[in-house]
Protein backbone atom coordinates (compact mmCIF):
# COMPACT_ATOMS: atom_id res chain seq x y z
CA UNK A 1 0.00 0.00 0.00
CA UNK A 2 1.43 3.17 -0.65
CA UNK A 3 1.75 5.72 2.30
CA UNK A 4 -0.45 8.94 2.51
CA UNK A 5 2.56 10.67 1.59
CA UNK A 6 3.91 8.67 -1.91
CA UNK A 7 -0.10 9.23 -2.73
CA UNK A 8 -0.09 12.99 -2.19
CA UNK A 9 3.63 13.94 -2.14
CA UNK A 10 3.07 15.28 1.38
CA UNK A 11 2.45 14.31 4.66
CA UNK A 12 -1.00 14.41 6.20
CA UNK A 13 -0.15 16.26 9.05
CA UNK A 14 0.03 19.15 6.80
CA UNK A 15 -3.07 19.19 5.92
CA UNK A 16 -5.82 18.84 8.01
CA UNK A 17 -6.39 15.11 8.04
CA UNK A 18 -5.03 12.66 10.45
CA UNK A 19 -2.53 9.82 9.56
CA UNK A 20 -4.40 7.02 8.43
CA UNK A 21 -4.20 3.73 10.85
CA UNK A 22 -3.28 0.58 9.43
CA UNK A 23 -5.47 -1.20 11.19
CA UNK A 24 -9.79 -0.43 11.34
CA UNK A 25 -11.37 -0.90 14.74
CA UNK A 26 -13.08 -4.87 13.84
CA UNK A 27 -9.56 -5.74 12.49
CA UNK A 28 -8.28 -4.16 16.09
CA UNK A 29 -11.47 -5.99 17.70
CA UNK A 30 -11.03 -9.31 16.50
CA UNK A 31 -6.70 -9.44 16.99
CA UNK A 32 -6.21 -8.27 20.38
CA UNK A 33 -8.46 -9.60 23.42
CA UNK A 34 -10.62 -6.75 25.01
CA UNK A 35 -9.71 -4.08 22.60
CA UNK A 36 -12.15 -1.24 23.71
CA UNK A 37 -13.77 -3.21 26.44
CA UNK A 38 -12.88 0.24 28.51
CA UNK A 39 -13.54 2.59 25.20
CA UNK A 40 -16.33 4.42 27.22
CA UNK A 41 -14.46 6.56 29.90
CA UNK A 42 -16.63 5.61 32.39
CA UNK A 43 -15.44 2.35 32.54
CA UNK A 44 -12.06 3.32 34.11
CA UNK A 45 -11.77 3.35 37.33
CA UNK A 46 -9.68 6.68 37.30
CA UNK A 47 -12.26 8.60 35.40
CA UNK A 48 -12.87 11.27 36.76
CA UNK A 49 -10.22 11.78 38.78
CA UNK A 50 -12.14 12.82 41.96
CA UNK A 51 -14.92 10.57 43.63
CA UNK A 52 -16.71 9.78 46.79
CA UNK A 53 -15.28 7.02 47.65
CA UNK A 54 -15.89 4.14 49.81
CA UNK A 55 -13.45 3.14 52.23
CA UNK A 56 -14.34 0.94 54.73
CA UNK A 57 -12.60 3.58 57.19
CA UNK A 58 -14.66 3.73 60.41
CA UNK A 59 -13.01 6.71 61.85
CA UNK A 60 -13.19 10.28 60.53
CA UNK A 61 -9.26 10.74 61.97
CA UNK A 62 -7.89 7.68 62.79
CA UNK A 63 -7.14 7.03 66.88
CA UNK A 64 -3.59 8.17 66.73
CA UNK A 65 -0.30 5.44 66.65
CA UNK A 66 1.40 5.52 70.52
CA UNK A 67 4.77 7.10 70.28
CA UNK A 68 7.87 5.75 71.99
CA UNK A 69 10.87 8.16 71.51
CA UNK A 70 11.43 10.88 68.75
CA UNK A 71 9.45 10.82 65.24
CA UNK A 72 11.00 12.87 62.95
CA UNK A 73 8.58 14.57 60.67
CA UNK A 74 8.57 16.94 58.04
CA UNK A 75 7.96 20.63 58.89
CA UNK A 76 4.66 21.13 56.34
CA UNK A 77 2.66 19.14 58.28
CA UNK A 78 0.91 20.20 60.78
CA UNK A 79 0.99 17.88 62.96
CA UNK A 80 2.57 14.45 63.90
CA UNK A 81 0.46 11.60 61.31
CA UNK A 82 -1.96 9.64 62.99
CA UNK A 83 -0.24 6.34 61.71
CA UNK A 84 3.58 6.21 61.12
CA UNK A 85 6.44 3.70 60.41
CA UNK A 86 8.78 2.66 62.78
CA UNK A 87 11.15 1.04 60.76
CA UNK A 88 14.56 2.16 61.46
CA UNK A 89 13.98 5.37 64.13
CA UNK A 90 17.16 7.74 64.09
CA UNK A 91 20.84 6.94 65.73
CA UNK A 92 24.09 7.61 65.17
CA UNK A 93 26.15 10.80 63.53
CA UNK A 94 23.36 9.94 60.26
CA UNK A 95 20.57 10.86 62.91
CA UNK A 96 22.06 13.70 63.76
CA UNK A 97 22.21 14.85 60.12
CA UNK A 98 18.75 13.37 59.16
CA UNK A 99 17.19 15.34 62.39
CA UNK A 100 18.17 18.71 60.99
CA UNK A 101 17.07 18.43 57.88
CA UNK A 102 13.77 17.33 59.13
CA UNK A 103 14.03 20.25 61.81
CA UNK A 104 15.14 22.92 59.71
CA UNK A 105 14.39 22.61 56.24
CA UNK A 106 10.78 21.48 54.20
CA UNK A 107 10.34 19.68 51.26
CA UNK A 108 10.36 22.63 48.91
CA UNK A 109 14.38 23.44 49.56
CA UNK A 110 16.99 21.23 47.72
CA UNK A 111 18.90 21.16 51.16
CA UNK A 112 16.31 18.99 52.85
CA UNK A 113 16.98 16.32 50.23
CA UNK A 114 20.40 16.62 49.67
CA UNK A 115 21.37 16.21 53.73
CA UNK A 116 19.17 13.70 53.69
CA UNK A 117 21.43 12.16 50.78
CA UNK A 118 24.48 12.91 52.65
CA UNK A 119 23.18 11.08 55.32
CA UNK A 120 22.18 8.19 54.07
CA UNK A 121 26.08 7.97 53.22
CA UNK A 122 26.88 8.48 56.55
CA UNK A 123 24.50 5.79 57.97
CA UNK A 124 26.39 2.93 55.40
CA UNK A 125 29.79 3.83 56.58
CA UNK A 126 28.87 3.72 60.04
CA UNK A 127 26.82 0.59 59.16
CA UNK A 128 30.16 -0.80 57.45
CA UNK A 129 32.45 0.20 60.44
CA UNK A 130 30.09 -1.29 63.29
CA UNK A 131 29.66 -4.36 61.14
CA UNK A 132 33.11 -5.55 61.76
CA UNK A 133 32.54 -5.59 65.62
CA UNK A 134 29.94 -8.31 64.80
CA UNK A 135 30.14 -11.89 63.52
CA UNK A 136 28.64 -11.08 60.64
CA UNK A 137 30.68 -8.00 58.92
CA UNK A 138 29.50 -6.95 55.94
CA UNK A 139 30.80 -9.07 52.67
CA UNK A 140 30.45 -7.58 49.29
CA UNK A 141 30.62 -10.42 47.51
CA UNK A 142 27.47 -12.11 48.85
CA UNK A 143 25.76 -8.82 49.20
CA UNK A 144 26.36 -7.06 46.13
CA UNK A 145 24.83 -10.85 44.27
CA UNK A 146 27.43 -10.55 42.38
CA UNK A 147 27.45 -14.55 41.89
CA UNK A 148 24.42 -14.21 39.54
CA UNK A 149 26.98 -13.20 37.08
CA UNK A 150 28.06 -16.68 36.96
CA UNK A 151 25.40 -18.63 37.58
CA UNK A 152 23.17 -16.85 34.59
CA UNK A 153 26.28 -15.67 32.44
CA UNK A 154 26.88 -12.41 31.38
CA UNK A 155 23.61 -12.42 29.04
CA UNK A 156 23.71 -8.23 28.47
CA UNK A 157 26.77 -8.26 26.08
CA UNK A 158 26.60 -8.11 22.61
CA UNK A 159 23.33 -7.02 22.46
CA UNK A 160 23.98 -3.19 22.23
CA UNK A 161 22.50 -2.40 25.87
CA UNK A 162 23.74 1.35 26.10
CA UNK A 163 24.16 0.72 29.86
CA UNK A 164 27.52 -1.42 28.64
CA UNK A 165 28.73 1.86 27.54
CA UNK A 166 29.38 3.31 30.77
CA UNK A 167 29.76 -0.15 32.92
CA UNK A 168 33.61 0.26 32.77
CA UNK A 169 33.57 3.53 34.69
CA UNK A 170 30.37 2.72 36.77
CA UNK A 171 33.26 0.64 39.71
CA UNK A 172 35.40 4.58 39.46
CA UNK A 173 31.55 6.31 40.21
CA UNK A 174 29.92 3.83 43.13
CA UNK A 175 33.85 2.91 44.33
CA UNK A 176 35.14 7.09 44.33
CA UNK A 177 33.15 8.23 48.00
CA UNK A 178 34.92 4.92 49.64
CA UNK A 179 38.36 5.89 48.24
CA UNK A 180 37.63 9.69 49.31
CA UNK A 181 36.59 8.35 52.48
CA UNK A 182 39.78 6.51 52.83
CA UNK A 183 41.62 8.71 52.17
CA UNK A 184 40.07 11.75 54.24
CA UNK A 185 40.78 8.90 56.97
CA UNK A 186 44.41 8.11 56.64
CA UNK A 187 44.71 12.27 56.12
CA UNK A 188 42.98 12.61 59.65
CA UNK A 189 45.34 9.61 61.28
CA UNK A 190 48.46 11.16 60.36
CA UNK A 191 47.96 14.19 61.13
CA UNK A 192 46.62 13.09 64.79
CA UNK A 193 49.88 10.90 64.84
CA UNK A 194 51.95 14.05 64.07
CA UNK A 195 50.85 15.90 66.41
CA UNK A 196 51.08 12.95 69.38
CA UNK A 197 54.47 12.60 68.13
CA UNK B 1 11.97 -13.51 61.48
CA UNK B 2 13.87 -13.40 58.07
CA UNK B 3 13.95 -10.34 56.14
CA UNK B 4 15.88 -8.52 53.10
CA UNK B 5 17.42 -5.82 54.48
CA UNK B 6 19.45 -2.56 52.83
CA UNK B 7 22.88 -2.41 53.23
CA UNK B 8 24.19 0.49 51.19
CA UNK B 9 23.75 1.53 47.18
CA UNK B 10 24.48 -2.23 45.61
CA UNK B 11 23.99 -4.00 49.02
CA UNK B 12 21.94 -6.19 50.48
CA UNK B 13 21.06 -9.69 52.45
CA UNK B 14 19.14 -11.67 54.28
CA UNK B 15 18.98 -11.34 58.21
CA UNK B 16 17.02 -11.90 61.19
CA UNK B 17 15.07 -9.28 62.49
CA UNK B 18 12.64 -8.74 65.17
CA UNK B 19 8.86 -10.24 63.42
CA UNK B 20 7.04 -7.03 63.39
CA UNK B 21 3.80 -6.17 66.09
CA UNK B 22 0.71 -4.04 66.25
CA UNK B 23 1.39 -1.15 66.68
CA UNK B 24 -2.36 0.66 65.79
CA UNK B 25 -5.31 -1.03 66.71
CA UNK B 26 -5.98 -1.24 62.75
CA UNK B 27 -2.82 -2.75 62.32
CA UNK B 28 -2.69 -6.38 60.85
CA UNK B 29 0.54 -8.92 60.79
CA UNK B 30 0.33 -10.61 57.34
CA UNK B 31 2.68 -13.82 57.03
CA UNK B 32 4.04 -13.21 53.20
CA UNK B 33 3.55 -15.89 51.34
CA UNK B 34 4.90 -14.09 47.55
CA UNK B 35 6.61 -10.78 47.03
CA UNK B 36 7.43 -9.14 43.66
CA UNK B 37 11.04 -7.10 43.38
CA UNK B 38 9.49 -4.16 41.21
CA UNK B 39 11.96 -1.65 39.48
CA UNK B 40 11.10 1.23 41.54
CA UNK B 41 12.83 -0.89 44.06
CA UNK B 42 15.96 -0.69 42.07
CA UNK B 43 15.74 3.08 42.67
CA UNK B 44 16.26 2.41 46.65
CA UNK B 45 19.07 -0.51 45.73
CA UNK B 46 20.65 2.42 43.70
CA UNK B 47 21.06 4.67 46.70
CA UNK B 48 18.80 6.74 44.94
CA UNK B 49 15.97 7.95 47.14
CA UNK B 50 16.75 10.45 49.87
CA UNK B 51 16.39 8.85 53.47
CA UNK B 52 17.02 5.58 53.00
CA UNK B 53 18.13 4.03 56.12
CA UNK B 54 20.35 0.94 56.51
CA UNK B 55 18.63 -2.06 57.73
CA UNK B 56 15.42 -1.28 56.21
CA UNK B 57 13.51 -4.03 54.59
CA UNK B 58 12.15 -3.37 50.71
CA UNK B 59 9.08 -4.73 48.82
CA UNK B 60 5.96 -3.27 47.97
CA UNK B 61 4.35 -6.00 46.46
CA UNK B 62 3.13 -8.90 48.03
CA UNK B 63 0.44 -11.35 49.41
CA UNK B 64 -0.16 -13.31 52.14
CA UNK B 65 -2.04 -14.65 55.07
CA UNK B 66 -3.24 -12.70 58.12
CA UNK B 67 -1.79 -13.31 60.98
CA UNK B 68 -2.56 -11.02 63.82
CA UNK B 69 -5.58 -8.37 63.76
CA UNK B 70 -5.30 -5.21 65.86
CA UNK B 71 -8.65 -4.59 68.38
CA UNK B 72 -10.36 -2.79 66.06
CA UNK B 73 -10.25 -4.65 62.70
CA UNK B 74 -13.94 -5.49 61.68
CA UNK B 75 -12.71 -6.64 58.29
CA UNK B 76 -10.09 -8.92 57.66
CA UNK B 77 -9.31 -12.16 60.24
CA UNK B 78 -6.81 -14.13 61.27
CA UNK B 79 -6.24 -16.89 58.26
CA UNK B 80 -7.31 -14.64 55.55
CA UNK B 81 -5.64 -14.74 52.49
CA UNK B 82 -4.80 -10.84 51.36
CA UNK B 83 -3.36 -8.75 48.90
CA UNK B 84 -1.99 -5.82 49.52
CA UNK B 85 -1.96 -2.46 47.58
CA UNK B 86 1.29 -0.76 47.92
CA UNK B 87 -0.12 2.31 49.07
CA UNK B 88 -0.88 2.71 52.55
CA UNK B 89 -3.72 4.61 53.22
CA UNK B 90 -5.87 5.78 55.98
CA UNK B 91 -9.46 5.39 53.87
CA UNK B 92 -10.48 9.03 55.68
CA UNK B 93 -8.21 11.97 55.07
CA UNK B 94 -9.16 15.17 52.10
CA UNK B 95 -7.45 12.87 49.69
CA UNK B 96 -8.58 9.53 50.42
CA UNK B 97 -12.45 10.65 50.69
CA UNK B 98 -11.98 11.42 47.17
CA UNK B 99 -10.31 8.71 46.21
CA UNK B 100 -6.94 9.51 46.20
CA UNK B 101 -5.29 6.77 47.84
CA UNK B 102 -1.82 7.16 46.98
CA UNK B 103 -1.49 10.92 48.32
CA UNK B 104 -2.81 9.87 51.82
CA UNK B 105 -2.37 12.84 54.47
CA UNK B 106 -1.98 10.69 57.34
CA UNK B 107 0.11 7.89 57.15
CA UNK B 108 3.85 9.62 56.06
CA UNK B 109 4.94 11.69 58.70
CA UNK B 110 8.18 12.45 57.02
CA UNK B 111 6.68 14.35 54.00
CA UNK B 112 3.61 15.86 52.14
CA UNK B 113 4.69 15.19 48.87
CA UNK B 114 4.34 11.56 48.82
CA UNK B 115 2.08 9.09 50.63
CA UNK B 116 3.04 6.34 51.86
CA UNK B 117 4.58 2.86 50.86
CA UNK B 118 5.39 -0.51 51.91
CA UNK B 119 8.97 -0.81 51.93
CA UNK B 120 10.23 2.12 50.35
CA UNK B 121 12.63 4.13 52.43
CA UNK B 122 11.69 7.01 55.38
CA UNK B 123 10.78 9.07 52.19
CA UNK B 124 7.46 7.09 51.96
CA UNK B 125 6.88 6.59 55.83
CA UNK B 126 9.43 4.24 57.10
CA UNK B 127 7.27 1.38 57.13
CA UNK B 128 9.38 -2.12 56.64
CA UNK B 129 8.35 -3.78 53.26
CA UNK B 130 6.86 -7.21 52.36
CA UNK B 131 10.59 -8.83 51.39
CA UNK B 132 10.26 -10.85 54.66
CA UNK B 133 8.14 -13.53 56.36
CA UNK B 134 6.24 -11.27 58.21
CA UNK B 135 5.03 -7.60 57.67
CA UNK B 136 2.84 -5.05 59.65
CA UNK B 137 0.07 -3.77 57.31
CA UNK B 138 -1.73 -0.60 58.70
CA UNK B 139 -5.29 0.24 58.21
CA UNK B 140 -6.11 -3.42 57.67
CA UNK B 141 -10.15 -2.49 57.22
CA UNK B 142 -8.83 0.11 54.49
CA UNK B 143 -5.83 -1.74 52.31
CA UNK B 144 -6.01 -5.22 52.05
CA UNK B 145 -8.78 -7.33 49.98
CA UNK B 146 -9.31 -11.10 50.34
CA UNK B 147 -7.90 -12.72 47.41
CA UNK B 148 -11.00 -14.42 45.80
CA UNK B 149 -10.53 -18.18 45.20
CA UNK B 150 -10.21 -18.23 41.19
CA UNK B 151 -7.63 -15.85 41.03
CA UNK B 152 -3.77 -17.24 41.15
CA UNK B 153 -1.43 -16.38 43.89
CA UNK B 154 1.22 -14.59 41.11
CA UNK B 155 -2.05 -12.96 39.47
CA UNK B 156 -2.73 -11.61 42.36
CA UNK B 157 0.54 -10.77 43.30
CA UNK B 158 0.75 -8.74 40.26
CA UNK B 159 -2.49 -6.76 40.77
CA UNK B 160 -1.10 -4.93 44.20
CA UNK B 161 1.48 -3.03 41.86
CA UNK B 162 2.62 -3.76 38.50
CA UNK B 163 -0.82 -4.50 36.75
CA UNK B 164 -3.04 -2.09 38.65
CA UNK B 165 0.02 0.86 38.24
CA UNK B 166 -0.06 0.34 33.85
CA UNK B 167 -3.62 0.10 34.23
CA UNK B 168 -3.38 3.26 35.74
CA UNK B 169 -1.28 4.67 33.29
CA UNK B 170 -3.58 3.83 30.29
CA UNK B 171 -6.46 5.82 31.99
CA UNK B 172 -4.07 8.65 32.34
CA UNK B 173 -3.20 8.96 28.85
CA UNK B 174 -7.00 10.17 28.37
CA UNK B 175 -6.65 7.29 24.83
CA UNK B 176 -9.64 8.14 22.56
CA UNK B 177 -10.41 5.69 20.01
CA UNK B 178 -8.39 5.33 17.09
CA UNK B 179 -5.42 7.18 19.23
CA UNK B 180 -1.57 6.58 18.39
CA UNK B 181 -0.10 5.30 21.43
CA UNK B 182 3.77 5.40 22.74
CA UNK B 183 4.88 3.65 25.53
CA UNK B 184 8.79 3.62 26.85
CA UNK B 185 9.82 0.98 28.44
CA UNK B 186 9.22 -2.27 28.33
CA UNK B 187 9.32 -3.44 31.53
CA UNK B 188 6.48 -4.59 33.51
CA UNK B 189 5.05 -1.29 33.84
CA UNK B 190 5.25 -0.96 29.91
CA UNK B 191 4.08 -4.29 28.80
CA UNK B 192 0.82 -4.10 31.02
CA UNK B 193 0.30 -0.22 30.02
CA UNK B 194 0.73 -1.40 26.37
CA UNK B 195 -1.67 -3.66 26.69
CA UNK B 196 -4.56 -2.08 28.60
CA UNK B 197 -3.62 1.10 25.63
CA UNK B 198 -5.79 -1.21 23.68
CA UNK B 199 -8.60 -1.86 25.69
CA UNK B 200 -9.17 1.88 25.69
CA UNK B 201 -9.34 1.63 22.11
CA UNK B 202 -5.81 2.70 21.16
CA UNK B 203 -5.71 2.71 16.91
CA UNK B 204 -1.59 1.80 17.03
CA UNK B 205 0.63 1.06 20.33
CA UNK B 206 4.39 0.94 19.73
CA UNK B 207 7.08 0.05 22.68
CA UNK B 208 10.39 1.86 23.03
CA UNK B 209 13.29 0.08 24.81
CA UNK B 210 16.62 -1.44 24.23
CA UNK B 211 16.51 -4.71 25.63
CA UNK B 212 15.82 -7.49 22.32
CA UNK B 213 13.89 -9.82 24.84
CA UNK B 214 11.37 -6.91 25.97
CA UNK B 215 10.74 -6.02 22.90
CA UNK B 216 10.05 -9.48 21.54
CA UNK B 217 7.47 -9.79 24.95
CA UNK B 218 6.13 -6.07 23.43
CA UNK B 219 5.24 -7.67 20.44
CA UNK B 220 3.56 -11.17 21.46
CA UNK B 221 2.51 -10.47 25.09
CA UNK B 222 1.19 -6.89 24.14
CA UNK B 223 0.57 -7.33 20.67
CA UNK B 224 2.27 -4.09 20.40
CA UNK B 225 4.79 -2.69 17.39
CA UNK B 226 7.95 -2.27 18.75
CA UNK B 227 11.31 0.55 18.06
CA UNK B 228 15.15 -0.67 19.77
CA UNK B 229 16.06 2.92 20.39
CA UNK B 230 19.68 1.71 20.15
CA UNK B 231 18.97 0.76 16.16
CA UNK B 232 17.79 3.93 15.53
CA UNK B 233 19.82 7.66 15.11
CA UNK B 234 17.63 9.44 17.23
CA UNK B 235 14.24 7.90 18.66
CA UNK B 236 12.44 11.26 18.75
CA UNK B 237 12.89 11.39 14.80
CA UNK B 238 11.67 7.98 14.86
CA UNK B 239 8.70 8.42 16.81
CA UNK B 240 7.85 11.60 14.07
CA UNK B 241 8.49 9.44 10.96
CA UNK B 242 6.46 6.62 12.49
CA UNK B 243 3.28 9.07 12.74
CA UNK B 244 3.74 10.95 9.70
CA UNK B 245 5.67 13.48 11.20
CA UNK B 246 2.42 14.06 13.74
CA UNK B 247 4.07 12.90 16.95
CA UNK B 248 2.26 10.37 19.14
CA UNK B 249 -1.44 11.30 20.72
CA UNK B 250 -0.19 9.66 23.99
CA UNK B 251 2.85 8.99 25.51
CA UNK B 252 3.30 6.90 28.66
CA UNK B 253 6.91 6.96 30.57
CA UNK B 254 6.93 3.58 31.99
CA UNK B 255 10.70 3.79 32.35
CA UNK B 256 11.22 6.63 35.31
CA UNK B 257 14.66 7.59 37.11
CA UNK B 258 17.38 5.28 35.67
CA UNK B 259 16.69 5.82 32.38
CA UNK B 260 19.33 5.06 30.02
CA UNK B 261 20.94 6.28 26.37
CA UNK B 262 22.39 9.45 27.30
CA UNK B 263 25.37 9.30 28.97
CA UNK B 264 25.40 12.54 30.13
CA UNK B 265 21.24 12.76 32.00
CA UNK B 266 22.13 8.84 33.08
CA UNK B 267 25.29 9.42 35.03
CA UNK B 268 24.83 12.99 36.78
CA UNK B 269 21.22 11.23 38.30
CA UNK B 270 21.40 7.15 38.28
CA UNK B 271 25.13 7.43 39.35
CA UNK B 272 26.26 11.20 40.63
CA UNK B 273 22.49 11.61 42.51
CA UNK B 274 22.66 15.02 40.96
CA UNK B 275 19.15 14.99 39.72
CA UNK B 276 15.70 13.25 41.43
CA UNK B 277 15.76 11.25 38.00
CA UNK B 278 17.20 10.63 34.72
CA UNK B 279 14.26 12.58 32.54
CA UNK B 280 15.41 10.91 29.04
CA UNK B 281 12.54 8.69 28.43
CA UNK B 282 10.20 12.23 30.10
CA UNK B 283 11.82 14.18 27.75
CA UNK B 284 11.58 11.56 25.12
CA UNK B 285 7.70 11.72 25.45
CA UNK B 286 7.70 15.35 25.74
CA UNK B 287 9.56 15.84 21.94
CA UNK B 288 7.48 12.56 20.53
CA UNK B 289 4.29 13.37 21.74
CA UNK B 290 1.92 15.54 19.15
CA UNK B 291 1.05 19.16 19.99
CA UNK B 292 -1.74 18.88 22.30
CA UNK B 293 -0.98 15.19 23.01
CA UNK B 294 -0.84 13.55 26.56
CA UNK B 295 1.58 12.53 28.56
CA UNK B 296 1.01 10.15 31.15
CA UNK B 297 4.55 9.48 33.59
CA UNK B 298 4.24 6.11 35.56
CA UNK B 299 8.06 5.88 35.61
CA UNK B 300 9.39 7.13 39.33
CA UNK B 301 11.39 9.99 39.97
CA UNK B 302 12.75 11.00 43.06
CA UNK B 303 11.85 14.49 44.94
CA UNK B 304 15.30 16.10 43.99
CA UNK B 305 14.80 18.45 41.12
CA UNK B 306 15.51 16.99 37.34
CA UNK B 307 16.24 18.50 34.42
CA UNK B 308 13.51 18.22 32.37
CA UNK B 309 12.21 20.04 28.82
CA UNK B 310 9.05 21.88 30.25
CA UNK B 311 9.32 24.64 27.29
CA UNK B 312 9.36 21.74 24.95
CA UNK B 313 6.10 20.91 27.11
CA UNK B 314 4.09 24.31 26.93
CA UNK B 315 5.26 25.20 23.90
CA UNK B 316 3.73 21.95 22.71
CA UNK B 317 0.51 22.34 24.59
CA UNK B 318 0.85 19.00 26.05
CA UNK B 319 -0.81 17.68 28.91
CA UNK B 320 1.21 15.96 31.62
CA UNK B 321 -0.51 13.25 33.72
CA UNK B 322 1.00 11.90 36.71
CA UNK B 323 0.67 10.23 40.20
CA UNK B 324 1.61 6.94 41.52
CA UNK B 325 -1.42 4.42 41.48
CA UNK B 326 -4.46 4.57 43.53
CA UNK B 327 -4.27 0.77 43.45
CA UNK B 328 -7.53 -0.53 45.62
CA UNK B 329 -9.68 1.60 42.78
CA UNK B 330 -8.83 -0.25 39.94
CA UNK B 331 -9.14 -3.68 41.38
CA UNK B 332 -13.18 -4.12 40.37
CA UNK B 333 -12.48 -3.16 37.33
CA UNK B 334 -9.16 -5.52 37.00
CA UNK B 335 -10.61 -8.19 38.13
CA UNK B 336 -13.63 -8.30 35.53
CA UNK B 337 -10.66 -8.14 33.04
CA UNK B 338 -8.92 -11.31 34.04
CA UNK B 339 -11.89 -12.99 34.44
CA UNK B 340 -12.67 -12.09 30.81
CA UNK B 341 -9.07 -13.32 29.73
CA UNK B 342 -7.99 -10.03 28.71
CA UNK B 343 -5.25 -10.10 31.17
CA UNK B 344 -2.96 -13.19 32.89
CA UNK B 345 -0.92 -10.93 34.58
CA UNK B 346 1.56 -13.40 35.82
CA UNK B 347 3.02 -14.15 31.94
CA UNK B 348 5.67 -11.73 32.43
CA UNK B 349 7.10 -13.76 35.36
CA UNK B 350 10.48 -14.93 34.55
CA UNK B 351 12.05 -15.95 37.87
CA UNK B 352 11.09 -17.23 41.12
CA UNK B 353 13.47 -16.88 43.75
CA UNK B 354 14.20 -17.94 47.27
CA UNK B 355 14.16 -14.91 49.90
CA UNK B 356 17.62 -16.35 51.14
CA UNK B 357 19.11 -15.37 47.11
CA UNK B 358 17.65 -11.77 47.72
CA UNK B 359 21.16 -10.11 46.82
CA UNK B 360 21.41 -12.87 43.70
CA UNK B 361 17.80 -11.89 43.02
CA UNK B 362 18.51 -7.86 42.88
CA UNK B 363 21.76 -7.80 40.64
CA UNK B 364 20.06 -10.14 38.19
CA UNK B 365 17.03 -7.68 37.79
CA UNK B 366 19.43 -5.05 37.87
CA UNK B 367 21.73 -5.86 35.50
CA UNK B 368 19.12 -7.33 33.48
CA UNK B 369 20.66 -10.58 33.28
CA UNK B 370 19.05 -13.86 31.86
CA UNK B 371 16.14 -11.98 30.52
CA UNK B 372 14.85 -10.96 33.52
CA UNK B 373 11.34 -8.99 33.58
CA UNK B 374 9.80 -9.87 36.69
CA UNK B 375 11.28 -11.77 39.30
CA UNK B 376 9.25 -13.09 42.46
CA UNK B 377 10.32 -13.55 45.97
CA UNK B 378 9.30 -17.07 47.77
CA UNK B 379 9.61 -16.23 51.68
CA UNK B 380 9.44 -19.72 52.63
CA UNK B 381 11.24 -21.45 49.85
CA UNK B 382 11.28 -24.62 52.15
Amino acid sequence: MDTPMERTGHPPVYTHRKPPLPETPEQLRARIPGWGADLDPADRPSYPREIAAETGAHWDLPEPQPEHGERERSMEHGMLTPVFGTAQPLQGLSGVVRRYAYRRHSEGKAAHWLLLLAADRVDVAEHVLRSFATLRPDNPITETGIRAEVKHGSSRFGKGRSDIRHQAIDPVVNGAPWVAGALAAAWAVRRVARRAG
Amino acid sequence: MRAMVYRGPYRVRVEEKPDPRIEHPNDAIVRVTRAAICGSDLHLYHGMMPDTRVGHTFGHEFIGIVEEVGSSVQNLQVGDKVMVPFNIFCGSCFYCARGLYSNCHNVNANATAVGAIYGYSHTTGGYDGGQAELVRVPFADVGPSIIPDWLDDEDALLMTDALATAYFGAQLAEISEGDTVAVLGAGPIGLYAARSAWLMGAGRVVVIDQLPERLEKARTFAHAETINFNQVDDVVLEMKKQTDHLGFDAVIDAVGAEADGNMTQHLTSARFKLQGGSPIALNWAIDGARKGGVISVMGAYGPIFSSVKFGDALNKGLTLRMNQCPVKRQWPRLLEHIRSGYFKPSDIVTHRIPLEDIAEAYHLFSAKLDGCIKPVIIPDAS
